[in-house]
């Protein structure tokens, strides 16, 4: 018998507590730093002023043709010349928020593009003030419609979150290299880790798919 | 005139330090994505065509490939191939082709989304037309389908060499020189932090902008084939489907 069940078990609480523990912080701090951002970053790619428009539409397709990994090499070597100390998992958190923060974005862009006109035109006629048009009419339709989504991006963070293992955050992934480089022997703590995101991820992207479905009719 | 050799070591300061190590993890990059590319076509056009498939078994397959590797990232398929797989089998992959094998296996699995998707994107009434000219189904596929969905997919198809691009720098992770890694040893061994990530960045963004460029042309010949307008940009939705 290769697969060795004594060791499985023994393993398994640690993975299952402390690992889990720090990859659901990494993808819920993640998420919700990109979502906050994407939202800033669509409202701002749609600003009037071209000099605020034209560097945060750049900046943010910059960031999305480069790697994460590398985005993450850069804020975990470089802050820290600039004073900035933060722990792995904190420097992670924000690698995830910026990077997914300039997907998010476009999420946000085509949820406000498709908030009919005349909701605009509605608002204009009722005399709204421009900020209360947004707050009041716009956004609350655009999020709406952005939620499937960004609940994709919600599953894709938390199963990119491994990538943060590589700057020693001690996630699932992180845990299970640390167990399998103990006894030079990877097969069970890498399995269960897999598995782990297996069973996460299948059934949360079913439900999203269930949601879309709901929000389309 | 001047040639500049950007590999060289005779650029000044920090570059001529570090790009001759740079553009060897650049090779050593687009080897790995070319392989991977290659190998998720080849894996999605096949699964994609068996998700639209009348068949319940056919279809049922193609789906279960398509969950399970869209269910975990390449990091982690990588790690398992890398590190669990030779346990089992009893036998090691060289590091350069689990890399290839986890980008392709993952890659493919979303690309075999976008073929079905754009098959399926196909008007009905092209397929009845199909039928009624007494084509067979092999011609059906060849002649009116694929043209046309390919057409489809070639946007998304670009979001997702980015993606692969992007995701070849995790090769690193299990010692591959890509650029990624020759970055992170030059750090290491003392080179100016600042300069050396941002020629990464630089030569990774360049390598996605061609990317794009190569698959711009791509569209407009497939569109100008089936005798369409190259279709207008549609980014917003392209990123979407990419997922």
């Amino acid at each position: 018998m290769i697969w060795d069940w004594d060791w499985t078990l023994e393993i398994l609480p640690g993975l299952l507590t402390q690992g889990l523990l720090v990859t659901f912080q990494a993808t819920l701090g993640g998420a919700v730093l990109a979502f906050v951002l994407g939202l800033f970053v669509a409202l701002l790619r749609r600003s009037r002023r071209p000099y605020i428009s034209r560097p945060v539409g750049a900046i943010s397709e910059f960031i999305r043709s480069t790697p994460l990994l590398v985005q993450l090499f850069v804020l975990y070597y470089v802050m820290p010349d600039f004073g900035v100390r933060m722990t792995a998992l904190t420097t992670g958190i924000i690698g995830l928020g910026v990077h997914y923060a300039s997907y998010t974005s476009e999420v946000y862009r085509a949820g406000i593009e498709g908030v009919p006109k005349g909701q605009w035109e509605a608002a204009i006629a009722l005399n709204l003030p421009r900020h209360w048009t947004w707050i009041s009419v716009v956004l609350p339709q655009a999020v709406r419609r952005s939620l499937p989504a960004l609940g994709n991006y919600l599953v894709a963070i938390f199963k990119e979150s491994p990538q943060l293992s590589v700057i020693t955050v001690v996630d699932v992934i992180g845990l299970a290299r640390e167990l399998g480089s103990e006894r030079f022997r990877y097969l069970e703590p890498m399995t269960i880790a897999g598995l782990f995101f297996l069973l996460i991820a299948i059934p949360a992207s079913i439900l999203i798919r269930r949601m879309e479905r709901r929000l389309d009719t | 005139m001047i040639t500049i050799n950007p590999c060289s070591a005779e650029l000044p300061g920090a570059l001529g330090e570090t790009m001759p190590f740079l553009c060897d993890g650049a090779v050593i990059t687009l080897q790995s994505a070319v392989g991977g590319s290659v190998l998720a076509i080849a894996i999605a056009l096949p699964v994609g065509l068996m998700a639209t498939s009348r068949h319940r078994g056919v279809r049922a397959a193609a789906r279960v490939y398509m969950e399970f590797f869209r269910g975990t990232s390449v990091l982690v398929q990588l790690f398992w191939l890398f590190y669990a797989m030779p346990l089992l089998t009893g036998f090691q992959l060289d590091k350069l082709f689990a890399g290839i094998l986890a980008l392709g296996l993952n890659l493919g699995a979303y690309g075999s989304e976008v073929v079905r998707g754009a098959v399926r994107a196909v008007p009905r009434g092209q397929l009845e037309a199909a039928v009624a000219l007494n084509l067979s189904p092999f011609q059906r596929m060849r002649y009116v389908v694929l043209p046309q969905a390919f057409v489809e997919m070639v946007p998304p198809m670009n979001n997702l060499l980015i993606e692969l691009l992007k995701a070849t720098s995790l090769l690193s992770a299990i010692t591959v020189a890509d650029l990624a890694y020759e970055g992170r040893l030059l750090v290491n061994s003392g080179s100016d932090q600042l300069i050396v990530f941002a020629l990464l960045l630089a030569i990774y963004f360049l390598l996605s902008y061609l990317i794009t460029l190569l698959m711009r042309f791509v569209e407009g010949r497939a569109a100008r084939v089936v005798g369409r307008e190259r279709p207008r940009r549609r980014a917003a939705t392209a990123v979407e489907a990419a997922r």
